[in-house]
């Protein structure tokens, strides 16, 4: 009897163990490209500090924030966005489903993201007023992306 | 029994009479532009503040497409789904041949040159409040964009709602003259007013609706949930905004938060456009939010 005890409860936890893995598929990939996010965000914090006057200019600093924006473009990303890591499939993802079904252009979008964040780097070490110029059209790219995949965030 | 008849009969054409006056489409008057001439330059910007592009270019649209005002995005909603009509250049499907005056019926008072009433969905209730001299102005800056022959879809509305006069009844309950946010503003906090509250229409996503889709003023930018859609359209108020001014322009510029999160949605757009307006207009936004009634 109590080894039958034993048993259920071995399976229960196996069970309850295999459906929240089934609930909640590609929990890594999907950290991963957040953890890319926040990276990225932090950087252009640092810009955004100094475009808007809170934190002094600083060239050394802002040139490191852009270069490793430019950088975190360069990733190979392609094994972090695979079918079934979408909102729909994982609530903890913020991608929609129709990302992976249809054509949005998210190649594309993710080049002007990479343009943006080069010239970014070809400004930031140069002046705040480079810097300021160069923070419309890097946000504009990160919107590109965020108006059309990602699901709402209120 | 005939005089009681006769009276059924007086009080039945009043009442008809009443509903006509109440329903009926109110356009200006023929010289409500009289003297007015557009400048297409000013135009442009009008053309940004009110947002056009974001709902009458195709759909997907980005940069040159966007000044391609062929239509066709779709807004579902409680009463049905809504089509983006056609507002290119073209004379046929578009308003290639509109009047300065045509253009200021449709947006002061959402009457078609046909003299039927728009689908609020139009944001008729917040261009009304813009001056006509800035349509004007628009009417000019859109008569130098392209031309496109793609016919308007048919709304896809149900019965009752797919009644055009009934809108009558909308415009008499909702329609409201003045500034939802009254009192003493400075002259930046009225541009900001004037951006947010008339061109910039923000209260007809931010602001609640009731069962008839009126806005509900009393919660004015008081956030809600998207009809018919995914999440919610954040509440703007100061009970819940409470970025600096300075963030709130970098929102408005960039699309940054003060996390360095980005607009999505919707807001991407609309952010695209606010970007294009001069610097201080920003400001004049952000100012103007601080000045909205808080509200949870």
């Amino acid at each position: 009897m109590k080894k039958f005890f034993v048993g259920l409860a071995l399976a229960t936890i196996a069970f309850t163990g295999a459906a929240s893995a089934q609930e909640a598929p590609f929990a890594k990939q999907i950290k991963a490209r957040q953890g890319i996010m926040v990276y990225r965000a932090l950087n252009i914090g640092v810009l955004g500090a100094m475009a808007k006057g809170e934190v002094e200019y600083n060239a050394e600093a802002a040139q490191k924030a852009a270069d490793a924006l430019v950088s975190s473009g360069k990733l190979d990303v392609s094994m972090l966005y695979v079918p079934g890591s979408s909102n729909a499939e994982n609530p903890d993802s913020t991608v929609k489903p129709e990302v992976f079904t249809e054509d949005l252009g998210i190649g594309a979008k993710a080049a002007d993201f990479n343009t943006a964040a080069e010239a970014m780097q070809a400004a930031a070490g140069g002046g705040l007023d480079g810097l300021k110029a160069a923070m419309g059209p890097l946000g504009k790219s990160c919107g590109g992306c965020h108006e059309v995949a990602r699901i709402p965030q209120n | 029994m005939r005089r009681l008849l006769r009276l059924f009969y007086i009080v039945l054409i009043l009442g008809v009479a009443v509903a006509w006056l109440v329903l009926r489409p109110n356009p200006l008057p023929d010289d409500a532009l009289a003297g007015m001439t557009g400048d297409p330059a000013r135009g442009e910007l009008i053309f940004w503040a009110g947002g056009c592009a974001s709902c009458h270019a195709g759909d997907k649209a980005t940069e040159d497409a966007k000044l391609v005002l062929k239509g066709g995005q779709r807004f579902p909603s409680p009463f049905g789904t809504f089509v983006a009509p056609n507002i290119s250049n073209d004379p046929e499907a578009g308003i290639g041949a509109w009047s300065d005056l045509d253009l200021a019926n449709a947006m002061a008072r959402g009457v078609s040159p046909k003299r039927r009433h728009y689908f609020p969905v139009f944001p008729y209730a917040s261009y009304a409040k813009a001056d006509l001299q800035d349509i004007v102005d628009l009417r000019a800056y859109l008569a130098t964009l392209p031309a496109d022959p793609t016919p308007s879809e048919a709304h896809e509305v149900g019965f009752p709602f797919n009644i055009r006069l009934s809108l009558g009844g909308w415009k008499f309950l909702f329609l409201k003259d003045g500034w939802v946010v009254d009192g003493d503003l400075t002259v930046e906090e009225q541009r900001g007013r004037y951006l947010a509250e008339a061109l910039g229409h923000c209260g007809e996503c931010h602001t609640p609706r009731n069962a008839l889709g009126g806005m509900e003023t009393g919660r004015w930018f008081a956030g809600g949930p998207v009809p018919a859609g995914r999440g919610n359209f954040p509440n703007i108020t100061p009970a819940k905004l409470d970025w600096s001014n300075t963030d709130i322009v970098e929102y408005l510029t960039s699309g940054f938060t003060p996390e360095y999160d980005s607009a999505g949605g919707h807001m991407a757009l609309v952010v695209q456009n606010m970007a294009r307006l001069p610097a201080n207009d920003r400001a004049a936004i952000a100012a103007y939010l601080k000045r909205v009634p808080p509200s949870e």
